[in-house]
């Protein structure tokens, strides 16, 4: 009996998690939709719900509906594996996420580490998708994608490797207790910038969609997927996308840190902040996306390995002989 | 002219004036149209539905010339015409095709009478393809409906025919 209360009370703790998540998620497509309209001056989703807010809600009874097709030559099992898997690993990454100091599903001491292995394996469902489809432009997509993936989490490991030198601990919720002076955006802010970006090419966002460019492959790794299968590679992509604005904000924003530590800004939960730094930085990113062409491949590979590696391994060692030579260096 | 450059390059100065410009852009007035509750403006010349005048007594314009029916490049008009008891030439049978036409305006360019002229009403679908086979009822119940509009067009035109 004890063993079935501890097991319903997890499971409603995962699903107090997971369903503000996914609901965030669609609301967050429809914030993308709405900014990238703004820029170019047009309206966007406005007509489901007040301001269009239900939009993407009507999306997805639209790919429930929709047949899925499996293409003939497709491996079944892999084909209908990729989705799955892609949308579960950017959703079990949230476990670690500390909304507030006690608000965190698993507060585990390698927090951090555990969430650069979810976003390594997230390649995973990309590749299988791709070669499961037996079709050139999925194949193609899946190849850059691996490519792209893999590079530039070379820069993310290196740069968390920065903030984990002023800490000295791989829980998320030491890192944000550890910025209640000031937040790390500000003595580590060129490698705030290369997080930033490296981001925006680990979720394969403008200017680096590059494995979904739609001039050139269709739609990459997309193509052969239809229905709820493609809508949940969709689900986990944007996912993916929102764990990166809340990783960002932890590391380098405060988490759930208020700005200021004085009355007005104290009143308000650590929630609100935390939520506030993911919208914000969700914003960013959709800016980027209304303002800049996409990479060419050897540029996106130029930029991953002859810039920002060079640049986050020198600011490693700049940052271990400031923190050792004053002393600075955690316990 | 390198250096500055290379400066630029590290402070992504172009990358930062892009987003300040996004920005601005956000909040200025928006071009969309929402368009079933608002539409754009159309030109007098614009070539949509057609319709058949009459004049203001209620005698129908057409003459039965036959004008449009010779000049119309897809052959969407068919005419027959008769003798009517008081003299005049006028038509039995005036059809168009709407399908075949292609909206080219020269119908109403050829008509010596402004009869058959083309309105700004663009919203006629239907939902079978028989509808869309217009006869001379259909045309001057048309002409009726959109009479104010029409002859205010031809009046903007006038002084370029």
């Amino acid at each position: 009996m004890i063993y079935i209360n501890i097991f319903l009370n997890e499971i409603y703790k995962i699903l107090f998690l997971l369903i503000p998540v996914l609901v965030s998620v669609a609301l967050v497509v429809w914030l993308d939709r709405r900014v990238w309209a703004f820029v170019q001056k047009r309206k966007g989703p406005n007509v489901v719900g007040p301001f269009g807010i239900l939009q993407s809600l009507a999306d997805a009874l639209k790919y429930i509906f929709k047949e899925i097709v499996i293409p003939a030559s497709a491996d079944k099992i892999i084909f209908i594996l990729a989705p799955i898997t892609t949308m579960t690993l950017a959703l079990i990454a949230w476990a670690v996420i500390p909304f507030n100091e006690e608000m965190v599903l698993a507060d585990i001491n390698v927090g951090i580490l555990y969430l650069f292995a979810v976003s390594s394996l997230g390649v995973y469902g990309i590749i299988m998708g791709g070669w499961a489809s037996n079709s050139k432009y999925p194949f193609l997509g899946a190849i850059r994608s691996a490519a792209q993936m893999i590079s530039y989490e070379v820069s993310i490991g290196i740069i968390i490797i920065n903030v984990l030198l002023c800490v000295g601990s791989l829980n998320l919720n030491d890192i944000v207790s550890a910025q209640k002076n000031v937040w790390f955006i500000f003595p580590l802010f060129p490698m705030f910038v290369i997080f930033f970006i490296s981001a925006l090419a680990e979720t394969n966002r403008p200017p680096f969609d590059l494995p979904e460019a739609e001039s050139e492959l269709v739609a990459g790794y997309q193509t052969e997927y239809s229905g709820m299968m493609y809508a949940m590679f969709w689900l986990g992509e944007y996912a993916n996308i929102l764990l990166l604005c809340a990783l960002a904000s932890i590391l380098f924003l405060g988490g759930w840190l208020s700005p200021i530590d004085i009355y007005p800004f104290s009143l308000l939960p650590g929630v609100f902040w935390m939520i506030f730094k993911i919208i914000g930085l969700f914003i960013l990113v959709s800016l980027v996306k209304a303002i800049v062409p996409r990479y060419r491949f050897d540029q996106l590979m130029k930029l991953g390995w002859k810039i920002f590696l060079p640049i986050s391994l020198v600011w490693v060692v700049i940052t271990a002989s400031f923190l050792f030579y004053f002393e600075m260096l955690p316990k | 002219m390198r250096i500055s450059r290379i400066i630029k390059t590290i402070f992504m100065a172009d990358f930062v004036s892009a987003l300040l410009l996004a920005i601005k852009k956000m909040f200025q007035s928006k071009k969309t149209i929402n368009y079933p509750f608002e539409k754009g403006k159309i030109s007098p010349r614009f070539r949509g539905e057609h319709a058949l005048r009459r004049y203001p007594n209620g005698e129908e314009r057409c003459i039965a010339c036959k004008l449009c029916e010779a000049v119309c490049p897809a052959q969407a008009i068919t005419i027959e015409s008769e003798i009517r008891n008081d003299g005049s030439r006028k038509t039995k049978r005036y059809d168009i095709d709407m399908l075949k036409c292609i909206y080219c305006g020269l119908c109403e360019e050829s008509c010596p009478v402004d009869a058959i002229v083309q309105g700004p009403n663009f919203e006629f679908s239907t939902e079978t393809r028989e509808e869309l086979y217009y006869d001379k009822e259909k045309l001057l119940n048309n002409g009726d409906r959109w009479e104010t509009v029409l002859a205010e067009n031809i009046k903007a035109d006038s002084s370029f025919r």
